[in-house]
C-alpha cells in the first residue's frame, strides 16, 4: 500500500480547457511503454480528477508516491515523459515545473470542506468516494437515526442556504418535516445563473456524489420520496458526471426502492434549465420543472408548504447539499465551530477577474477579503493596482479596496451594501470602470426579468437607458438622483428576489464610486478608459508601421493614411467603435 | 420529420409538465424549433400552441430559427466581460458581418450566440468555437479558427 505511485490530472472546466485530457492520455501512453520497469508501472495508477483549485495554473497534475504529493503546473502533454523519467522512474522530481510552493501559498488559508474530495478523487467512481467514507454518514443516519434527530444536528451546525439568501437549512427541512402530506419532494438547485460564479459546476464536475448524498439525508429528514436536479444546461460535463454518478448509486442500491437495505425509497431525475437566471428562484425553478414559463409567483404560500405539484418541498442549492454529508460525518460541534457567530462553516467562492491566482476557493466564513486577495489570490495582475471587489454578481455589490479588511460574512457584508451571494468574487482594477459594470449587470437584469410585474419589467428597463446615455456621454445632472428614486421604488415594488435585488449593483457604486459617474456626466470623461464614446482615439506616430490594419477595420472610413506611411483618423468621422484599436498589432491607436 | 417528433412524444407521455424537456430534445434534434413541430405536439397533446411558444420564448436556450452550421459561442458571463470578450465579439462580428439583431451569416455557414455564462471564469475570456474551448481568448486567435472552418486563408 505505502509504495504505491498515484498521478492525478486535473480535468474541471479549466483543466479540460488547457488540454487535460491530452496530459492524461500522453501519461497513459508513455506509463504503457516497455521501457517502464514492470515494477513502477505495477505501483502506478492514473486517473482524472475535479477541480484543483489553482484553475490559473492549469494543467495541474499532482503526482503522490509513499503518501508524498507533488504538484506540477502549467503541464504540457510534452513534458509528460521528463515528469515520468526523472520524477516516477528515479524519483527526482522536475524541479523547474514545480508547484508546491505557489500550491501551499495557495491553500494555507483555505479551509476545505466541500472541495475536500475535489481534485483528489476520480469523480466517475463511486468507490473511490466510498473509500473516502462517502455513504458512511448516509447508512449510519437511516440505520440508527430518527428524522428528527437529524433536523435537529442540522439545525445545531449553523449551516445556513449557499445560494444566496442564507436562510437556514436545518430550520427548512424541519417546516418541511412537518409539513403535511404524504408525497414530498427535495430539490437541488444547480441552475447557478449567476454570471461570474462556477462554484456549483466544479463540485458536482468534480465530487457529485456528495450532492447524491446530501439529497439522500435530506429526503430521509423531510420525508420525500423522490429528488430533482434542477441543472444549467450550459453544463454538459456536469449533467453527465452527475447522470452517471446516478446510476452508479442506483446499481449499487443507494437510489431506488428499499436504499440502504431500508425500507426507504428515494429516486433522483435531473432536469435540464434552459437558460433563465430567474429560475434559480425557488417559485420560478417549480414552474420550470412543471414544464411551465418561469416565472415566480407571490409567497406564502411557501414551497416547504406548497411546492412541486402543489406538495411540500425543500429546494436546497448544491453547495448547501454538499456540505451535509461532511458535517453528519464529523458532526455538528466540528462544523459551528468554524466561521463566526452567525455565519457558520466555510464558503466557496469563484475568485477571478484581476487576480494573479483565479480559480475555486473554499474558505472560512469570517475570513477578510484582504486575505483572500492578497494571501490566497496573490494580489492584482499585471502591475494593476485593486479598484473594488464584486459579490454576488447582479444581486450584490462591490466593496471598495479601502474596506478589504471586511469580514467575508452573511452580515458584515450585507451591512456595507453587498451579499455573500452564490459565490461569485469577480476583482476588478483600475481599468475597470464602475459605471459600466453597473450597465452590465442593469443589461442583464433587465434582460433576465420574467416581465410579470411592472417594477422589474419596466423600471429596470427605464435604469438601463439612464446608464447607457451616461456611459454614452449623453448624461445629465439630474440623472444620478432619478437613479436612486427608480432604485429604491423597484427594490420596494418588486414580486421576487431577482428585481428586489437588481438595482443592489447600481447603489453600491453609486455609494462607493459616486465621482466616476459624475466625471461620466459633467466631465465626459470616463477615468477607467473603458467607454469607447468618452475617449478620442490618435494613432502614435513613432509606433505606426503603415500596416493598413486600422484603416480596413474602420466601419467609417475614418482612417487615411499610405502603406507604409503614418496614418491618420479623422475626428470628424470617426464613431468611437474601438475597431481600430483593436485591429492594431502594434499597440499604435492611443485611446485616453 | 414526423417520426422524430413522434419518438420525442413517446418519450414524455406525462403531458403538460413536459414542455420544457420536448423543446430541449427537439432542439437537439434539428438545431433549433421548426412551426412545424410545434403545430403538431400541440394537436398531439392537445395542448393550445401558445403555450409551446410561451415556454420557447421565455428561456434563452430555445431558437425558433435555423441557426449556421458552425456555432460560435461567446460567453459574455461578469469575468468575460471585465477581461474584455466584447472586444472579441466585435471582432467576430466584424469577420462575419454580424451585427446585434443578426446573428447568423446569410449563407448559413456561422451563428455567433452570446451566453449569459459558461462557467470557465477563471480563464475569461471564454469563447467556444462548434464545442472547442478557447481560454483566455484573443481576437486573433478566433478569427483564425473561423478563417480555418471557412477554409480562407488569413488575410494579413
Amino acid at each position: 500500500m505505502s509504495n504505491k505511485i498515484a498521478i492525478r490530472v486535473c480535468m474541471g472546466p479549466a483543466g479540460i480547457a488547457a488540454g487535460g485530457k491530452a496530459v492524461l492520455d500522453e501519461f497513459q501512453r508513455i506509463l504503457s511503454d516497455k521501457n517502464i520497469p514492470a515494477d513502477v508501472r505495477n505501483r502506478c495508477s492514473h486517473g482524472q480528477v475535479g477541480c484543483m483549485g489553482l484553475c490559473s495554473k492549469d494543467v495541474l497534475v499532482d503526482i503522490e508516491i509513499n503518501g508524498k504529493k507533488t504538484t506540477y503546473s502549467l503541464v504540457k502533454p510534452q513534458m509528460v515523459k521528463q515528469i515520468v523519467d526523472e520524477h516516477i522512474v528515479a524519483g527526482s522530481p522536475v524541479k523547474q515545473w514545480l508547484a508546491d510552493d505557489h500550491m501551499d501559498k495557495f491553500l494555507e488559508k483555505q479551509e476545505k470542506i466541500v472541495l475536500s474530495d475535489c481534485g483528489v478523487i476520480d469523480p466517475e467512481d463511486i468507490e473511490a468516494y466510498i473509500s473516502r467514507d462517502g455513504y458512511s454518514s448516509c447508512k449510519k443516519i437511516l440505520a440508527s437515526m430518527k428524522p428528527e434527530q437529524l433536523v435537529h444536528e442540522i439545525k445545531l451546525s449553523g449551516l445556513r442556504g449557499r445560494g444566496g439568501a442564507g436562510f437556514p437549512t436545518g430550520l427548512k427541512w424541519e417546516i418541511a418535516a412537518k409539513s403535511e402530506g404524504s408525497i414530498k419532494y427535495i430539490i437541488c438547485n444547480a441552475d447557478e445563473g449567476d454570471p461570474g460564479a462556477f462554484m456549483d459546476r466544479a463540485i458536482i464536475e468534480g465530487n457529485p456524489h456528495a450532492i447524491i448524498e446530501g439529497m439522500i439525508i435530506g429526503a430521509y429528514a423531510i420525508g420525500a420520496q423522490k429528488g430533482y436536479v434542477y441543472i444549467r444546461a450550459e453544463y454538459p460535463l456536469a449533467v453527465q458526471r452527475l447522470e452517471n454518478a446516478i446510476k452508479q448509486s442506483r446499481e449499487i442500491g443507494f437510489l431506488g426502492s428499499g436504499i440502504f437495505d431500508t425500507n426507504m425509497d428515494f429516486d433522483i431525475e435531473i432536469k435540464l434549465g434552459a437558460g433563465a437566471f430567474v429560475c434559480g428562484e425557488e417559485t420560478a425553478l417549480i414552474a420550470s420543472i412543471e414544464g411551465q414559463r418561469g416565472m415566480p409567483r407571490a409567497k406564502p404560500p411557501f414551497p416547504v408548504h406548497k411546492g412541486l405539484w402543489g406538495r411540500p418541498t425543500v429546494i436546497n442549492n448544491a453547495e448547501t447539499l454538499a456540505n451535509i454529508p461532511y458535517i453528519m460525518r464529523k458532526g455538528s460541534g466540528w462544523f459551528s465551530g468554524l466561521g463566526t457567530e452567525d455565519s457558520k462553516g466555510t464558503k466557496v467562492f469563484a475568485l477571478t477577474g484581476k487576480i494573479k491566482n483565479s480559480g475555486l476557493i473554499e474558505v472560512p466564513m469570517g475570513i477578510t477579503l484582504r486575505e483572500i486577495i492578497y494571501d490566497i489570490g496573490g494580489g492584482i495582475e499585471k502591475g494593476k493596482h485593486l479598484k473594488a471587489v464584486q459579490t454576488g454578481g447582479p444581486s450584490g455589490g462591490c466593496i471598495p479596496a479601502d474596506m478589504l479588511d471586511i469580514s467575508v460574512d452573511y452580515e458584515s457584508l450585507a451591512k456595507a451594501g453587498c451579499i455573500v451571494g452564490s459565490g461569485g468574487m469577480i476583482v476588478l482594477a483600475n481599468d475597470d470602470c464602475m459605471v459600466n459594470i453597473a450597465r452590465y449587470f442593469l443589461n442583464f437584469t433587465q434582460s433576465e426579468s420574467c416581465g410579470k410585474c411592472v417594477p422589474c419589467r419596466i423600471g429596470t428597463k427605464r435604469m438601463l437607458e439612464i446608464l447607457d446615455k451616461i456611459t454614452n456621454g449623453l448624461g445629465e445632472p439630474e440623472d444620478i438622483e432619478k437613479l436612486e428614486q427608480l432604485s429604491n421604488d423597484i427594490k420596494l415594488g418588486s414580486l421576487c428576489g431577482l428585481g428586489q435585488t437588481a438595482p443592489n449593483p447600481v447603489l453600491s457604486t453609486l455609494k462607493y464610486f459616486r465621482d466616476e459617474y459624475e466625471a461620466h456626466i459633467y466631465d465626459k470623461k470616463c477615468p477607467a478608459g473603458v467607454c469607447n464614446a468618452l475617449l478620442t482615439f490618435t494613432i502614435i506616430e513613432d509606433s505606426c508601421k503603415g500596416c493598413q490594419a486600422c484603416a480596413k477595420a474602420c466601419p467609417a472610413g475614418a482612417i487615411t493614411g499610405d502603406k507604409k506611411k503614418l496614418h491618420i483618423i479623422n475626428q470628424t468621422l470617426c464613431i468611437k467603435c474601438g475597431a481600430c484599436f483593436e485591429a492594431c498589432r502594434f499597440k499604435a491607436v492611443h485611446k485616453a | 420529420m414526423e417520426n422524430t417528433l413522434k419518438e420525442i412524444i413517446d418519450r414524455y407521455k406525462t403531458g403538460s409538465g413536459s414542455i420544457v424537456s420536448i423543446l430541449q430534445d427537439t432542439q437537439s434534434q434539428f438545431g433549433y424549433i421548426p412551426e412545424e413541430a410545434i403545430s403538431h405536439f400541440a394537436s398531439e397533446l392537445n395542448i393550445p400552441e401558445s403555450r409551446f411558444y410561451g415556454v420557447a420564448t421565455f428561456y434563452s436556450q430555445f431558437c425558433l430559427k435555423p441557426r449556421g452550421r458552425n456555432i460560435v459561442t461567446a460567453c459574455c458571463g461578469t469575468a468575460c466581460h471585465v477581461k474584455g470578450v466584447d472586444s472579441i465579439i466585435n471582432a467576430v462580428n466584424r469577420r462575419l458581418g454580424l451585427s446585434e439583431n443578426n446573428e447568423t451569416t446569410n449563407d448559413g455557414e456561422f451563428t455567433l450566440e452570446k451566453v449569459a455564462c459558461l462557467g470557465f471564469c477563471s480563464i475569461a475570456p471564454v469563447l467556444l468555437v462548434n464545442g472547442e474551448v478557447f481560454g483566455k481568448a484573443e481576437p486573433q486567435k478566433i478569427i483564425k479558427k473561423i478563417d480555418l472552418i471557412a477554409g480562407r486563408d488569413n488575410e494579413q
